[in-house]
């Protein structure tokens, strides 16, 4: 024991020579490692359960899951998925939602760039007031606009358009889309941009050629929490259309009104909704904080 | 970094300005037109000064929401902001297992709000759903859409397991910023767990903590989709929160006057808070910037 304490520093981990408080931390060291991995188990599981029961759910027919209990399907079928995307009141809600989610990211990229550079690069008049006042846009609850919206996109005639969608989802995706790409551009030495100019460059240029590869990942990031959010969003989707430009979400919430719910569709529904962000997800995994960060960690 | 001033980056903000201002400012300031004028149908409206804000301000209704929200977002950032911190502790901290853990934690975020509802919905069912089965089978009378504790807990369990995530990785990324040299310096002055925690991990997850506290504290104080779709307010308006409210009040009865009262007061205490958020990134911006 005492021999242990006055060994020299790093004497523990000379190999071949296992000390006895070599032997005591790796004991003690085990069950810790254990209790880490016992924890996140737990946590995925209750992260993945209720998704695995939908998706479950989406495996089996109507008589299934209402006459008996059963952790899997036992009687798989595809049929849900079938009916979904063949029958059009169905899958035209995913036309209609990818369109104006694709709208509504091109267009806050498109704004966005620009103005992120500016945000980054020079000091203005009012620049700090500005940005405060996008930041409050991204914040503001959608329930309050959606009264607003729906008689602004009246009284234009854009009222059930995709276009109408995508411009009221600029209101919280293009302040996200601009502190995103200010987060990401501030990590680019301003000396490339000095270099470049000096070179002769010409500001598009410039920035088509020379900056946007730089921050290709700041824009892929940006890109992808646009769709997420446009994506994910009901309450002003749902309030700007009717028929032809009805959201996947509005399309289920209105199946789940009805008296008798078809379980098993609303099911497969969700999951196709799933999909798109897990497709991605594991592209933009390392960046899932920052963009929910506002581009601030 | 050193900005130069430079007033023509103003060209260069524009489009932004005029887009923002399209979707935000309109619609504003058609709210503030409601909350201070009255109609009688007919597209007339004549002047009511204050009158709405008045009976807002002495409504049950609303402060009835008020209470129901501010308790909703106490209970869940008292559950998920330990709980966040937790996980983040025990995530592996690179290779494999670090990439599996990302990816399956991120995935309750990207899910469609409604269909969160509709997950828990059905997940919460007595009679197909996984929870509400075991729960009875176990003898535990359950049921979210009859009794107001059974509605509260799915709520805020709804929430904690669509959230929690955020904030462990936004802490699991405050962490990873810790270089190796404090855990060894930790180690050679024998530093107790606890310790370690309490003097190096939390004060360096100090500033992102504080962004997901009050991300949190934003978005669920604008909760919406999930709770209506689970819940749909109820039972009764035990579940009601301020945006529920407020869309049943506005687009439900048109009862523009007091709903746009309603949103002004309701929008400027999220101005307040979005204040506070600001000053907190900024003064993060300076220390990284150092």
């Amino acid at each position: 024991m005492t021999d242990t304490s006055i060994q020299a520093p790093g004497a523990g981990s000379i190999p071949g020579r296992v000390t006895e408080a070599k032997v005591n931390t790796a004991r003690r060291k085990t069950p810790r490692i254990n209790g880490s991995a016992v924890v996140m188990g737990l946590y995925l599981l209750f992260l993945l359960l209720p998704i695995y029961w939908l998706l479950n759910m989406s495996l089996k027919t109507n008589t299934e899951i209402l006459g008996s209990f059963s952790l899997w399907p036992r009687d798989l079928t595809l049929a849900n998925y079938v009916k979904i995307l063949t029958d059009e009141s169905w899958y035209i809600g995913y036309v209609n939602s990818l369109i104006y989610v694709v709208m509504n990211t091109v267009i806050s990229l498109a704004v966005a760039l620009p103005a992120a550079y500016a945000f980054s690069r020079y000091s203005f008049m009012g620049d700090k007031h500005l940005f405060f006042w996008l930041l409050t846009n991204r914040m503001a609850p959608p329930a309050v606009f959606a009264l607003p919206f729906f008689q602004l996109y009246s009284s234009i005639g854009l009222f059930d358009t995709h276009i109408a969608v995508a411009l009221a989802h600029c209101l919280f995706n293009v302040p996200l889309a601009v502190w995103i790409l200010e987060g990401f551009m501030r990590g680019v030495p301003k000396e490339i941009d000095e270099t470049a100019y000096l070179d002769g460059y010409s500001f598009p240029r410039f920035f088509i050629k020379i900056f946007t590869p730089l921050i290709a990942s700041g824009i892929g990031v940006a890109a992808f929490f646009c769709f997420m959010f446009s994506w994910v969003e009901l309450l002003l989707s749902r309030t700007l259309t009717t028929v032809d430009a009805k959201p996947i979400a509005a399309i289920m919430t209105r199946t789940q009104g009805a008296a008798g719910i078809d379980w098993g569709v609303l099911a497969a529904a969700g999951v196709l909704t799933i999909v798109p962000g897990a497709l991605v997800i594991y592209f933009v995994r390392n960046y899932i904080a920052k963009g929910f960060a506002l581009g601030r960690v | 970094m050193n900005k130069t001033v430079n007033q023509k980056a103003w060209f260069l903000v524009l489009p932004v300005l005029l887009l923002v201002a399209f979707s935000a400012v309109i619609p504003l300031m058609t709210v503030v037109n409601y909350s201070v004028q009255d109609t009688f149908g007919n597209n007339q409206f004549f002047w009511a000064g204050l009158e709405w804000f008045e009976q807002m301000l002495a409504s049950e209704r609303m402060w009835d929401a008020l209470w129901r929200q501010l308790t909703f977002s106490a209970i869940i950032l008292a559950i998920e902001v330990p709980l966040g911190i937790f996980v983040a502790l025990n995530m592996p901290k690179r290779g494999f297992w670090a990439s599996f853990c990302l990816v399956l934690m991120s995935l309750p975020l990207l899910i469609p709000w409604n269909v969160v509802g509709t997950i828990w919905q059905i997940f919460g069912r007595v009679d197909i759903g996984l929870l509400g089965y075991t729960l009875d089978k176990l003898g535990i009378s359950y049921n979210y859409t009859q009794d107001l504790l059974a509605a509260w807990v799915t709520v805020i369990v709804m929430d904690v397991w669509h959230w929690t995530s955020l904030v462990a990785l936004l802490a699991y990324a405050g962490l990873q910023s810790i270089p190796d040299a404090y855990y060894q310096a930790a180690k050679i002055d024998q530093a107790s767990r606890w310790a370690v925690f309490r003097y190096i991990e939390l004060p360096k997850m100090a500033g992102v903590l504080m962004i997901a506290i009050l991300l949190r504290f934003m978005d669920s104080f604008m909760i919406y989709t999930e709770p209506f779709v689970v819940t749909g307010g109820g039972p009764g308006n035990a579940t009601t929160f301020l945006s529920i409210d407020l869309v049943k009040m506005a687009l439900g009865q048109f009862d523009l006057g007091p709903a746009a009262a309603f949103s002004i007061m309701y929008f400027l205490v999220i101005l307040l808070i979005s204040w506070v958020f600001y000053t907190v990134m900024t003064n993060l911006d300076k220390r990284d910037g150092v």
